[in-house]
């Protein structure tokens, strides 16, 4: 059971700051947010594009690439993704077929986070949805405007679509900052946080340090840095959305 | 000309469908695996066809543990997840009506704190949650999974809020000048429009439930009262060797009825998501 609790100041904020493990979770959780999201948000507008084209398969297609967001959070898909990544697994087999030499994905501290990525980015299918209900919003006298003027499809692209989009990236970025900072069902059932805590992501650290250890002052104390560390991430990120994020009355 | 176009379209089929496949790939894999033998699925195969059709997987995974078959776990989560739908469906329709309609004091105040909430993610309030239900005695049951439903989920109140804001005033108006009380408007004129966000927050709802692992996994304490999704994960934790025929067919039977909400309510999950997005 749990003991009762004692009024220890701000002890455990100061073991934490000494702890090497924690600092490692900040790091790892960092890592894998600046890899997973922009990576995410790429391809979920990527596909979104490509599935504005007038045709009847596109409500097919869409489901299909909405899939696995579906059921990606269960721990059925997880299970199933370790089997892919397993040492004799399939995709080491298909990089076995292209010449690669196989990777013990899970036994290495530098590519076990590669799968939990790629799961992730696998999963893009609502900021699918998202981008493609912002598409279908812009008006098409704008593209039919740029085109007499002689801009190419590029061109088009990077001056109407990315400006008219700019304040949906910046709702799904904020959206897939948040819940990307906290991974843990993927982690907690593929890795464990392993190989050598290379995948030991924060909320996994807190579950260990409070469920498993019950050390449930300290794990409260992370639980605020947390708070801390992503209201600050997002401020800044609304911060500099003034300069990036189009808004119609300055045109 | 012509001719160029219609190149253009089927190659933009051709890699649009073969994207997808390989999207869909690792789920069409595991469907084959709940059919293959283990020596089969640990070889690596990329083969969707099984050699062998190994049906017995399923009656030794629907078999379960320590003599808790299947039956069992599907039923608690059924459990779990409908009522903790209902109450989310009841419980967040009526807030957002009351802020969206009733005029009262410290209105925009719990709006502000509900918006709060939302941005609160849930392994955040994890370990304080845990205290509070430990301190009450509810860990071990299934009431943290459950109660909490029933008093309203910000992210479905705002989506309801953005939808109420579009059903013109005037019908309540006219309501309460033909006798209905704040209550029957509620129960007689919004509720019965509010139909399509309902609709979305139930699927989306039910499938956050169905797939939650989490809060089982603190919470439930006996084997008899764990979730699906519990039970798929111990396949991979029994300590004798894993059996992945067994564990790939109790996967996929536990994704039935997340398939089957979908393909049934497809239309709305996409219209529902698109435009709560949009105006969140």
């Amino acid at each position: 059971m749990i003991e009762k609790e004692n009024w220890i100041g701000l002890a455990n904020y100061v073991n934490l700051f000494k702890d090497p493990r924690f600092l490692n979770s900040i790091r790892v959780t960092l890592q894998y947010v600046v890899l997973s999201v922009p990576l995410k948000l790429a391809f979920a507008l990527f596909i979104a594009f490509l599935l504005t084209r007038p045709s009847k398969a596109v409500s097919f297609y869409r489901s299909l690439y909405y899939l696995p967001s579906l059921i990606g959070g269960s721990v059925a898909v997880a299970l199933v993704w370790k089997e892919l990544f397993a040492r004799k697994g399939l995709i080491n087999s298909i990089l076995g077929d292209l010449g690669i030499h196989a990777i013990n994905w899970f036994g290495n501290m530098s590519t076990a986070k590669w799968p939990i990525i790629l799961m992730t980015v696998w999963q893009f299918g609502s900021s699918m949805l998202i981008f493609a209900a912002g598409l279908k919003e812009i008006p098409t006298s704008y593209y039919e405007a740029a085109k007499i003027d002689g801009a190419n499809g590029w061109q088009s692209f990077w001056k109407i679509t990315m400006p008219c989009l700019s304040p949906i990236i910046l709702f799904n970025l904020i959206m897939q900052l948040i819940s990307s900072f906290m991974v843990f069902t993927q982690a907690f059932v593929i890795t464990q946080g392993g190989p050598n805590d290379a995948t030991m992501y924060y909320a996994l650290y807190v579950y260990k340090q409070g469920i498993q250890t019950r050390n449930m002052g300290y794990a409260s104390a992370m639980s605020w840095v947390m708070l801390v560390i992503m209201s600050v991430v997002t401020a800044i990120v609304f911060k500099t959305s003034n300069h990036w994020v189009f808004k119609e009355s300055e045109g | 000309m012509k001719v160029r176009k219609s190149i253009t379209t089927i190659l933009y089929h051709v890699f649009i469908a073969a994207l997808g496949f390989i999207m869909v790939y690792p789920v069409l894999w595991m469907i084959s695996g709940s059919l293959k033998d283990n020596s089969e699925i640990l070889s690596g195969s990329l083969n969707l066809i099984p050699p062998n059709w190994r049906w017995d997987n399923f009656s030794r995974g629907w078999a379960g543990f320590g003599k808790i078959t299947f039956t069992t776990y599907f039923k608690n989560s059924l459990i779990i997840t409908t009522i903790a739908t209902l109450g989310t469906v009841i419980s967040s329709s009526l807030i957002a009506y009351a802020l969206s309609r009733i005029p009262f004091r410290g209105r925009k105040f719990w709006f502000t704190l509900m918006i709060g909430t939302m941005l609160l993610p849930g392994q955040v309030v994890m370990i304080p949650q845990y205290l509070i239900y430990n301190r009450i005695g509810w860990v071990g049951t299934p009431l943290p999974l459950i109660v909490p439903h029933f008093f309203g989920a910000p992210f479905f109140i705002y989506m309801m809020m953005q939808f109420m804001a579009g059903i013109p005033r005037e019908l309540d108006e006219a309501a309460i000048i033909d006798g209905c009380s704040k209550y029957s408007v509620f129960s007689k004129v919004i509720f019965p429009l509010l139909k399509p966000s309902l609709i979305s927050t139930i699927i989306i709802q039910f499938y956050w439930k169905w797939d939650d692992y989490m809060g089982p996994m603190l919470y439930l304490g006996k084997p008899a009262s764990y979730t699906v999704s519990i039970a798929v994960k111990l396949f991979a934790d029994a300590t004798s060797k894993t059996d992945y025929g067994a564990m790939f067919a109790m996967s996929t039977l536990s994704m039935i009825p997340v398939f089957l909400i979908f393909l049934i309510f497809n239309r709305y999950l996409v219209d529902g998501i698109s435009t709560s997005g949009l105006k969140g």
